[in-house]
This record gives C-alpha cells, structure tokens and sequence, in this order.
C-alpha cells in the first residue's frame, strides 16, 4: 500500500481535479483518473519534498472555512479602504516570529496571508523563522501580527503537530 | 429556470465583477507599489470565486449533471494568487534595493 | 435579470480592464506592469467565464482555464527576469 501510494493526500487530489475536469462521472473518466492518481505520485516521488502528515483533518476542515469566511470579511474591509482617502491609509511593513518549524507548514502559512485581502507574505526568513509581509492599511502592527499566530499559525502548528 | 437559481446567479456575477473592479481601481489609485499588490489579490479570491461559483451554478441547473469543471480554475487561482504575489513582492524588493545602492 | 446580469457585468469588467491597461502604459515601474498584466489576465478569465454563461456553452471554459495557467506562468517567468535577470537558472 505504502509502495503503491507513496502520496496519498496528493493521489486523491489528483483524482478529484481529474473527476472536476472531465465534467462528466462516466466509468471511463473516472478509470483514466484513478490511473493518474497512482501513476503521477509514483513517477515523480522523487521530486516530492517530505511533507508532514496531516494529524488533525477536523482542525483542518475548521480552519479552511474560518479562512474562507475571512476573505469575504477582509475582501469588504478593503473595499472600503481602497475607495475612501488615501492619505488616512497606514501601510506597514509587518514581521511576524514564527513559532512553526516546517516549511511545508509555513508555505500554507504565507499562502492564507495572501489570500485574505489586506495583507501579502513578502518572504519567509527560514533561518531566523521570520515571516515577512505588507499590510495595506495597519495602524498597529503588533495586533496584526499577534493577529496571524493566533488565528491561522496555532491551528496550523495544531494540523501539522510541528 | 428557477427563478430563485437565477436571482443567485444573478447577484454572484454581479458580486463578482463589482469585486474585481475593486480590484483594479486598488491598482490603478493607490500610490506605491506594495500597496498595489493588495488590488490583484482581492480581484482573484472574490472577484473571480464569485464569478465561477455562478457558472457552476447555472451550469449545474440548465444542463443535466453537476458542472464541477469550474471548481478546477478556482482551486488553481487560489493556488497561484499568492505565489505571483510573493514572486512579484520579491523582485519589487530586488529593485529597489539595487535602486538604493546606486 | 440574468441578461442584465451579465450586461452589467461586462461593463464593469471591461472598466476594470481599462483601469489595468492605464496603469499598464503608465507603470512607473516593471514590477507594476506585470502586476498589470497579471490582473488584467485574471479580469480576462472572469469575462470568459461571463461569455459562457450567455452562450450557455462550456467551450469558453476551456480558454479560461488555459488563461489561467498561462498568466501564472507568465508573470512568475516575468518577475524570475526582473530577478535574476534571468528565467531557468
């Protein structure tokens, strides 16, 4: 089984994303993608970097909606700033310690901040643990940043046990 | 079809272009670069999502079946959207750094 | 409603592409023009998706998820230039 599936996160991905692409849940199409899925991750395991394993899908699962949630809140936030004066924007270059030690989970970590409208992961700094971004509008970093570990690194560090 | 669909459809699109308007206004208004970066980011997640949503929706209501294939171009974008970001973000900070030193 | 809908929805997304091709032409610098680019590409995969809701068609779709590939490669290519000054080490 381990031999066969040396990913199997990613050779369920694959699956799906074959399924979603086809349209269409003929015996067929699905046969192609079940293929796929064990062909891919079997062929290019080498190029696979050691990615931790997921220990809490629940946390997970809860963590991907308050995200999504997020960027809808965030998303009218930065509406509002973006057509209201300029001049009363604080933008900030923000860092942020790390108490996470796996760049897989830190990657995830500077993809969310991305993701929600108002702020953009510049660079992860893998040797102090530092991540770096800019925030549009932040008139007080420290918040924000002690924003960021407490609601997307913790359960994050909870997801990975890292 | 259902009117109660299409008056979903309807405000998802209208949601959605409104967002990626936004967007660019962010883009074409704000005054350095960095804050620029803000403006794309929120065009993609929203903008873009609502939209897709929409079609999956209608997709999914007219013809026989789930249309599903629209999700792909969604999870796709959320994947790439920070990636671009982070790359763009870094050469900007390459630029100006080398501006700095001469 | 969903006629007008997506009429609307077409001006909107035609203005924000304007607002992309300005800030395109008057940069100030390179990192701007491919943030341009970059959202004026996915402004275009918003109106593809718009086109194929009206046509009732999904062949649009297939161009829209090319688009999307294709300017993810691009501006990452891009920004690698302005980088390293170069795209494959």
């Amino acid at each position: 089984m381990k031999r066969l599936l040396p990913h199997p996160a990613l050779s369920a991905a694959i699956f799906l994303l074959w399924a979603a692409l086809s349209n269409a849940a003929s015996v067929g199409a699905l046969a192609v993608g079940a293929l796929l899925a064990v062909l891919l991750p079997a062929v290019t395991r080498r190029f696979w970097p050691d990615t931790p394993r997921l220990q809490r899908p629940g946390v997970a699962l809860r963590l991907a909606a308050r995200v999504a949630l997020d960027i809808v809140v965030a998303n009218a936030a930065v509406a509002r700033r973006v057509l209201g004066p300029l001049s009363r924007l604080q933008p900030a270059f923000v860092e942020v310690p790390l108490d996470l030690r796996d760049p897989f989970a830190a990657t995830i970590l500077a993809s969310i901040v991305s993701l929600t409208p108002g702020t953009v992961s510049i660079d992860v700094d893998q040797t102090r643990w530092v991540l770096s971004l800019h925030a549009l509008d932040a008139p007080d970093p420290q918040a924000l940043a002690a924003a960021i570990k407490a609601r997307y690194e913790a359960p994050l560090k909870e997801v990975f046990a890292c | 079809m259902n009117p109660a669909v299409e008056t979903i459809v309807s405000l998802l699109i209208l949601v959605g272009a409104a967002f990626a308007l936004l967007g660019s206004i962010g883009l074409a208004r704000l005054p350095d670069f960095f804050t620029r970066l803000h403006g794309p980011t929120k065009a993609t997640t929203l903008g873009v999502g609502a939209m897709v949503l929409a079609s999956s929706l209608h997709f999914s209501t007219t013809a026989p079946g789930l249309s599903l294939h629209e999700i792909a171009v969604l999870v796709f974008l959320f994947i790439s959207a920070p990636v671009s970001a982070h790359v763009l973000a870094k050469a900007a900070l390459h630029r100006q750094r080398r501006k700095d030193d001469r | 409603m969903l006629n007008f809908a997506i009429e609307t929805g077409f001006v909107l997304i035609g203005l924000a592409m304007t607002l992309n091709l300005w800030r395109l032409v008057r940069g100030p610098d390179a990192t701007d023009r491919i943030l341009a680019l970059d959202t004026m590409t996915i402004n275009a995969i918003a109106l593809l998706v718009l086109f194929g809701v009206r046509a009732g068609s999904s062949a649009y779709f297939e161009a829209a998820l090319i688009l999307a590939v294709m300017g993810f490669v691009g501006t990452v290519a891009l920004a690698k230039y302005l980088l390293r000054g170069d795209i494959i080490e």
